[in-house]
């Protein structure tokens, strides 16, 4: 809406422009409230307050079960100490007034400790309900008549300052995008090879830690709806401290749909080498000649063991929505990583500062952008 | 040695500091030391707020801002929180229970010295190449993955203060058990000096594992153990558990003084006896005991396991019931009376509202399904500096206010002292209110940055603003201090007019005896009793008698001297992982072990048998003291 001054009188004059104007600014007001109340919750793809999946949902509810129960607390804490503050401060004319010594009231002590009792009880239900129910893994192992896994479990491992995923049952190994099917439950094997990190999806379910001395299981569940709602992308995190760059430890969660899913696993099974330009080509050949390659693996079909796959598994890496986790997937972007991944996350273990040509820079950006399975 | 105080120079005030074994003057260095250490810690969380105020700041390197919040933590709970609590137990508790001082005042002086060696140390790691990186947690993984000798210094550091903490917990245990006046039965004891007994039960019993852990950490950065080598077959969770089962009962190592602080300022400013007593004093025995039922509650997403979780989360909740009870008790010790706004009791109220705010996001957290959402996010942050600010915090400055007349015989500016309280309780709300939601939209804790477009931006600036709000707060109260040592006015032994317990029979500052007599105790709050009967001054117990008084001592500062030379051997050492060692470090390790026993021998051998004020000399000073 254009406002001058002039318009502004005209509006006014005529009742239908101020009911107008009234109409707008309530359409306003309300649209400000909303997204003033969903700012409060957070972005979509993050915050705890947006669950979009069972888990998330269940620790939402208790959120709003506990803060509801502790409301009630703080209210009648606040009725007496207002009370209090009004009426019994010292008053002129009171300066010697000596006030009677009470010793105490058994009856209160009885209620301020029974019904606070009470309180923890209520509370005590859904919390060890829960416990258990999110611990309940009876479903990682359960297998159909033809002796295949019935749920999808997924291998999550952290390393200083990246993640892989191993999809164990279906022969794929990748990294830092993690893509899961909607609708179902999905396991988790978490651990860790250098040092203790957490994997979180706030907006799917709570975190768990990723030892290194054992294997921690969990499972989430991705909402299609919701997922949807939040364009199929949610945003992960590192919990745990781990380092310099324990901040820039994220990870991206593509949720899709299953049958979505399925095809994205066939394309990674049936993984063919893409067709690469002369530039890309030129990129290939530096990525094996600088032995990039000794580490960080082409190919989504992995069979080395774990603790030999010393770098991110870059096979669709074209198809990625970031690059290290944080920067854009632009080739100005890929090229700084490849340069200088010392500034972008400090302490990484590839190297600080590379020492490349721009020519080569760009060969390798072209070769790993090209690297994209199912095209 | 006289108490006739001739003006005496500044060596003499120094020498006289660096040997005295007086819990008085040992609560003098206790608060400076303590107060030196709260505003680095204060800089140090200023600098973390500077770095988190807008998205991708580059006023820290990512290295640089996990020393700074490692830093922080570690200063504030061990070299500032604890030795600012030792300080107001030193000055009060034995007064309050009408002692001549503690039971064993070589140990009080060797428990200060200890915790500033240690804390001197810990801090020169910023110019001694790096700090300490791994989060005051220090998780065995990281910590052992840390680069230079940051790690080290944390444990040597801690080492020695943690050892000074354990003498002074197990010195003020006995004091209580032992040196209390005649008629002072436990159920007669004032609630700071409950609390501190409790307390010092939890440091008897919480330092201990925590010495151990350390110990662990230390052989296997220096010497090359592997307690915590997992491929060596060692184990990392256990350090959690080490830490936890120390780490919980501290916080109510810390706050347990904290309440008995404002139980000690509500009653005297309501001008009523505290409500409930016996079940304040049951609440605190009790929350002492639960402290070390709940550790693992810091560990629910360490995967321990359904039945674990589901106990220690149980077990957490519980403790919400004693602590309700004290709210209770504090409210309706208010109902009823004539309550004066005094500086003191201004904390105290603000105190109520944000340890309830506090209690509540820890039950929240108890509850551990939700706390995997919960844990390690900024609502943890904000959850216990709830706790630790408004509690401990709170606690400390009011009771600088209300004991600085019994400590150093002044009165801290009121009207200053409104104006600190305003910026400090809006500066924290405005800090830490936003921070439970920044950790519900999905903000990790301890990140050095954080990328645009998440959220994130409003709710750290938000903060940030709080903290410099605070950080005046804290300058305006060092100018009080510092305006009220130059005035220098002298007030007598109950300035607030409503003293209860027998400190403030006695005048300000006491005489370095304490009580000419020691005093008989005829109920709870002695002096009040003796005031409502019209009486100026406690009924004595015996009749006047020479006193015997112990020797002032430079053996304690050597001893702990000798330590902090030690460390820097073990530091240097040639097996340490840094691979830095140096051809002097075992000869210097052999000489700080060998100044610190050779002391500790002197000690033992050469008879010090202290010495008498005569009689006489006392009816000399006659009304004076």
């Amino acid at each position: 809406m254009e406002l001058s001054f002039e318009k502004f009188l005209l509006v006014i004059h005529t009742k239908e422009g101020i009911d107008g104007l009234m109409k707008k600014w309530r359409l306003f007001s309300v649209l400000t409230l909303m997204a003033l109340v969903l700012s409060g919750c957070g972005e979509p793809y993050l915050s705890t307050l947006r669950p979009a999946g069972e888990v998330a949902k269940k620790q939402f509810d208790m959120l709003i079960l506990s803060s509801i129960v502790m409301l009630f607390v703080i209210t009648v804490v606040a009725i007496i100490y207002i009370t209090v503050l009004i009426r019994f401060r010292r008053k002129k004319g009171d300066e010697n007034k000596i006030p009677k010594q009470v010793e105490g009231s058994h009856k209160l002590e009885v209620i301020w400790t029974v019904i606070p009792v009470l309180l923890v009880l209520l509370l005590s239900v859904p919390t060890v309900w829960y416990t258990f129910d999110f611990g309940n893994l009876s479903g990682m192992e359960r297998v159909n008549e033809n002796g295949e896994k019935e749920n999808l479990v997924i291998n999550v491992r952290a390393n200083q300052y990246w993640w892989e995923f191993e999809y164990p049952d279906l022969g794929i190994v990748t990294s830092q995008d993690l893509v899961v099917p909607t609708g179902e439950k999905v396991y988790f094997n978490l651990f860790a090879s250098d040092v203790k990190h957490a994997f979180w999806i706030p907006a799917i379910g709570g975190k768990m830690d990723t030892n290194t001395d054992n294997i921690n299981k969990f499972y989430l569940e991705f909402d299609p709806e919701k997922s949807n709602e939040a364009g199929n992308i949610f945003y992960g995190k590192c919990a745990e401290l781990c380092g310099p760059s324990h901040a820039y430890m994220d990870f991206k969660v593509k949720a899709i749909s299953k049958e979505e899913f399925n095809e994205w696993v066939s394309a990674m099974q049936n993984y063919e080498e893409p067709e690469l330009n002369d530039v890309a080509l030129r990129g290939q050949q530096l990525f094996q000649e600088l032995n990039c390659i000794n580490c960080h693996a082409t190919t989504p079909a992995n069979s080395t063991p774990a603790d030999a796959r010393l770098a991110p598994n870059l096979s669709d890496f074209g198809n990625r929505t970031t690059i290290a986790g944080i920067l854009p997937m632009t080739k100005e972007d890929l090229k700084k990583w490849i340069k200088e991944p010392g500034k972008v996350k400090p302490g990484n273990k590839m190297y600080a500062e590379g020492s490349f040509s721009e020519e080569e820079l760009d060969a390798l950006a072209e070769y790993l952008m090209s690297l994209k399975v199912g095209e | 040695m006289s108490s006739i105080t001739a003006k005496k120079g500044f060596g003499a005030i120094l020498w006289e500091y660096l040997t005295t074994v007086d819990h008085k003057k040992i609560a003098h260095l206790y608060l400076f030391g303590g107060l030196f250490f709260f505003a680095l810690g204060g800089l140090e969380a200023l600098m973390i707020r500077i770095q988190l105020l807008s998205p991708d700041m580059e006023f820290l390197n990512e290295a640089t801002f996990n020393e700074m919040f490692t830093m922080h933590g570690t200063t504030m709970i061990f070299l500032a929180a604890m030795p600012l609590l030792f300080a107001i137990m030193n000055a009060v508790v034995p007064l309050q229970i009408g002692a001549r001082d503690v039971a064993f005042p070589f140990l009080n002086a060797l428990g200060f010295w200890l915790f500033l060696f240690g804390g001197i140390f810990l801090n020169l790691s910023w110019i001694l190449g790096g700090a300490p990186d791994a989060g005051w947690t220090a998780y065995v993984t990281l910590a052992l993955d840390s680069p230079g000798h940051g790690i080290d210094f944390y444990t040597l550091g801690l080492q020695i203060s943690g050892f000074g903490t354990l003498i002074s917990g197990i010195n003020f245990l006995v004091t209580i058990i032992n040196m209390r006046a005649p008629g002072m039965t436990f159920m007669r004891m004032p609630l700071l000096t409950w609390t501190t007994f409790i307390a010092s039960t939890l440091i008897l019993f919480a330092f201990p594992p925590l010495t151990v852990g350390i110990f662990f950490l230390m052989f296997d950065r220096l010497f090359g153990a592997n307690f915590f080598n997992i491929a060596m077959g060692g184990n990392s969770i256990i350090w959690e558990h080490l830490f936890w089962i120390f780490g919980h009962p501290e916080v109510y190592i810390l706050v347990l003084p904290a309440f008995g602080i404002f139980s000690e300022i509500i009653p005297t400013f309501s001008r009523k006896r505290l409500f409930g007593y016996s079940s304040m004093v049951f609440a605190t025995v009790l929350i002492g005991f639960l402290g070390f039922m709940v550790w693992a509650h810091h560990m629910f997403t360490t995967g321990l396991g359904n039945v674990a979780n589901a106990i220690f989360a149980v077990a957490t909740m519980a403790i919400a019931v004693p602590t309700g009870i004290k709210i209770f008790n504090w409210l309706l010790t208010m109902w009823g009376g004539s309550i004066k706004v005094t500086v003191p009791m201004l904390y105290a109220l603000g105190f109520i509202p944000s340890f309830v705010m506090g209690g509540v996001t820890g039950v929240m957290q108890g509850m551990a399904p939700l706390d995997y959402q919960l844990h390690d996010t900024y609502f943890i942050v904000a959850h216990f500096h709830y706790v630790i600010i408004g509690g401990v915090v709170f606690a400390i400055i009011a009771a600088l206010h209300f004991y600085w007349p019994k400590m150093f015989g002044t009165m801290l500016s009121e009207k200053m002292g409104y104006v600190t309280f305003v910026f400090l309780f809006i500066g924290f709300h405005l800090t830490f209110f936003i921070q439970h939601f920044l950790g519900l939209w999905g903000m990790p804790r301890r990140v050095a940055s954080y990328l645009p477009g998440q959220g994130f931006e409003l709710g750290n600036m938000i903060s940030s603003i709080g903290a410099f709000m605070m950080g005046i707060a804290v300058t305006l109260l060092v100018i009080n201090i510092i305006i009220t040592f130059v005035k220098n006015k002298k007030v007598d032994n109950d300035p607030w007019g409503d003293g209860r317990t027998m400190e403030w029979a006695i005048a300000s500052p006491p005489p370095y005896y304490n009580f000419k007599q020691t005093p008989l105790v005829r109920g709870l709050d002695t002096y009040w009793i003796e005031k409502m009967e019209g009486k100026k001054e406690l009924t004595p117990a015996e009749p006047l008698g020479d006193i015997h008084m112990p020797n002032n001592s430079i053996i304690p500062f050597i001893i702990s001297l000798g330590l902090f030379i030690a460390a820097f051997g073990a530091m240097y050492n040639p097996a340490n992982i840094v691979k830095d060692g140096q051809p002097w470090a075992i000869p210097v390790l052999i000489i700080g072990l060998a100044i610190t026993f050779g002391s500790m021998l002197i000690r033992s051998l050469k008879d010090d048998l202290g010495y008498h004020i005569h009689k006489e000399e006392l009816e000399e000073e006659g009304g004076k003291a």
